[in-house]
């Protein structure tokens, strides 16, 4: 393992690559495209045109700032730490997922392309894309793993409403992993008007990085409100980790500040012993997928092996491969919870706070239920509460069954 | 690079016609089955073969392909039983070349080195990685030249002038244009648009250039052949697996027959093709 680097904010390298994670595993009709939207990507975020438009439609449109919420019932309950909501789920659509794709959609109308595909798991990065595909006009196509399509009906219905075209993948294990495959075989056969918005900081570059730069919003904004409400910076930060988006948009702007510590959640599925998880980095091992290499879910053979979770967004077998670089340096340490750890961490925060989370920052409330107790008082933690669970209600209530 | 790819294009040359490269997926429906098709591709009229190295994620291929990998998983093969049965095929045909295609992370998780040793000593001549552009060579192109192995790159329609050098910079064996920009398996283009940028690569490379993507019948074969150095096919021959497997999905008396029919039809298209494209 190589040194750490002065700063760790500095990634990745001009071939994409973050350590030995990253770079660009696609195949070749895709590489030119690759390199043409890292060039306009270059050229975007370095315009104040676009920064502008960009911060006005995050005001107008997607509701920012989100709230910095001190949770103070679940904080009195755990008998701990300090407790910090970041109300991600407050945003237009529900979730972090529209800071990424309103981002990525403005670059493809800057990019002259037409049409938009995405994949997606839950449904919120599939709802986000036919929200502003909708909302500038732009024709909308999305992979969800059939599945994912049968737990999540209400995102799909929403997808529909907003104009967007479903299309189920009946491959592989019919979850996220296959749906991205699918988006790339459209990709590559529809090069000349597509523009792919990936929703996580996965894929080749310039994916990770671009999209933990539009998702950067979240921590910067904490990092703001944190001063404005207790004069100091956070303690401790808290995400759920599928592909990593929203972990690394809060983590990525207070990386160098080497006294806040970082946990990301994964999800543990039935168990991480039961081998039915999706915990890349627990149960992982570094392998290449998706155009990039980074801590993924196989077999001895190098055959990827299907994500299980309750929750569509955490049910991928890899993660965004800057997260493995921070594992590996031990900035970031990965934790992981288990469905049924998830489901009453679900119930938590609903009966205190009265938020519903949605399944996948459950994760990471299951594990502060483990952590804030063994912290001070003083000590300032915070959860990104990434989405909210309005999604998951027919999902939770299947599994307490009568018990609800 | 490899002797035995040289050595089969020089030869066609000779006759003056393009070749026919045959492309199955190892282990497909079993290794058993899989094996006999391979020893018999050649007398069928195969010039080279391109055999698939099963995965489970295959992004750039189309149904066929797809389902054939899932075919040879389900059946227990893995890269060492792959390498395996190239040995086996070596053990009777020192001639044919054979060309390992498929994606990057079963060769990652072998083990770079480890697999450049094995492959060599198995008798494998090249490799097509799909996920491997050049700008990733360092990974496995550049040792794989130093090993000895052909790495064999794919040129598409989105390969521009600019780009072209790049592609073929580390490039050996031969050039393998995909005719359309999509997954395995979709339409072929009309001949004049092949002609077109086969012209293009040449003007770039003395290497052969192998065309595929879409080639289903004899008279495909035979279109691309008068524009081409080889033709490739594939989704055809794993799709003519499929049709004879019994509902189980196992393989019938009918399967290598069914098949190699197929090649054998392909192979005169090929041959009865009069060659148009510039040398």
């Amino acid at each position: 393992m190589t040194a750490r680097p002065n700063s760790l904010r500095l990634g990745p390298d001009a071939h994409g690559h973050f350590g030995i994670y990253g770079g660009r595993f696609v195949a070749e009709t895709l590489m030119p495209l690759v390199l043409e939207l890292e060039r306009a990507y270059a050229e975007a975020r370095n315009d104040p045109a676009f920064k502008a438009e960009m911060e006005s439609y995050q005001k107008h449109y997607v509701g920012r700032p989100s709230p910095l919420y001190f949770a103070k019932r679940l904080t009195d309950h755990l008998q701990g730490a300090k407790i910090y909501l970041k109300r991600e789920e407050l945003n237009h659509t529900g979730s972090h997922k529209l800071n990424n794709v309103l981002g990525q959609i403005m670059l493809a109308r800057r990019m002259g392309k037409k049409r938009i595909i995405a994949e997606t798991g839950a449904g919120m990065h599939g709802v986000a894309t036919a929200t502003m595909c909708a909302n500038f006009g732009l024709d909308c196509v999305v992979y969800m793993g059939a599945v994912d399509v049968e737990r999540q009906k209400a995102n799909v219905f929403r997808m529909k409403l907003l104009g967007a075209e479903v299309r189920p993948v009946n491959s592989g294990s019919k979850t996220l992993k296959d749906a991205m495959n699918e988006a790339l075989r459209d990709w590559v056969t529809n090069v000349d008007n597509t523009f792919y918005c990936i929703g996580t900081v996965a894929g080749p570059h310039p994916y990770p990085a671009m999209v933990r730069d539009f998702q950067s919003v979240i921590g910067k904004e904490t990092r703001e409100q944190m001063n404005a409400a207790e004069g100091r910076l956070p303690d401790s930060l808290v995400a759920c980790i599928g592909g990593g988006s929203n972990a690394m948009g809060l983590f990525h702007p207070f990386l160098d500040e080497p006294s806040i510590e970082m946990y990301g959640v994964e999800a543990a599925g039935h168990g991480l012993s039961s081998g039915l998880h999706a915990a890349s980095i627990a149960g992982g091992r570094p392998g290449v997928l998706h155009g990039n290499r980074t801590y993924l879910l196989m077999d001895d053979d190098g055959q990827i092996k299907d994500a299980h979770s309750i929750s569509a967004g955490l049910d991928y077998p890899g993660i965004g491969p800057e997260h493995s670089w921070l594992h590996d340096m031990k900035r970031v340490q990965f934790l992981s919870a288990t469905d049924d750890e998830a489901l009453k961490a679900f119930q938590l925060l609903s009966t205190l706070e009265g938020i519903i989370p949605a399944l996948e920052p459950a994760h990471a409330i299951a594990k502060v239920v483990d952590l804030a107790p063994k912290k001070p008082k003083d000590h300032l933690m915070v959860i990104n509460l990434s989405g909210r669970g309005d999604k998951d209600v027919y999902t939770v209530a299947e599994h307490l069954g009568g018990k609800l | 690079m490899s002797a035995r790819i040289d050595a089969r294009f020089k030869a066609l040359a000779g006759e003056g016609r393009a070749g026919l490269v045959t492309f199955i997926t190892s282990g497909d429906p079993d290794y058993e089955t899989s094996l006999a098709l391979l020893k018999a591709l050649p007398k069928a009229g195969a010039d080279l073969i391109e055999l698939g190295v099963p995965f489970t994620d295959p992004m750039a291929d189309g149904p066929a392909i797809q389902a054939s990998s899932q075919r040879a998983l389900k059946g227990g093969q893995t890269l060492k039983k792959t390498l395996a049965m190239v040995r086996a095929f070596r053990a009777g045909d020192n001639a044919t070349p054979i060309v390992l295609m498929g994606y990057y992370n079963p060769i990652y998780i072998y083990g770079v080195e480890r697999f450049l040793k094995d492959a060599n000593a198995a008798g494998v001549d090249g490799l097509i990685v799909v996920d491997l552009p050049p700008e990733e060579d360092e990974e496995l192109c550049l040792p794989a030249l130093k090993a000895g192995i052909a790495f064999i790159r794919l040129a598409t329609p989105t390969t521009d002038d600019h780009r072209l050098p790049a592609v073929l910079a580390n490039t050996s064996g031969f050039v393998y244009y995909v005719s359309v920009t999509g997954i395995t398996g979709s339409a072929i283009p009309d001949t004049s648009r092949v002609i077109a940028a086969v012209t293009r690569i040449k003007r770039h490379t003395k290497l052969p250039v192998a065309v595929g993507f879409g080639v289903k019948s004899a008279s495909d074969a035979r279109a691309i052949a008068t524009a081409s150095d080889a033709v490739v096919v594939g989704s055809a021959l794993v799709e003519a697996v499929r049709q004879t497997l019994d509902k189980d999905g196992r393989t019938s008396a009918k399967t290598v027959k069914a098949v190699t029919d197929l090649v054998a039809s392909l192979a005169e298209g090929v041959r009865s093709a009069r060659r148009v494209a510039a040398e």
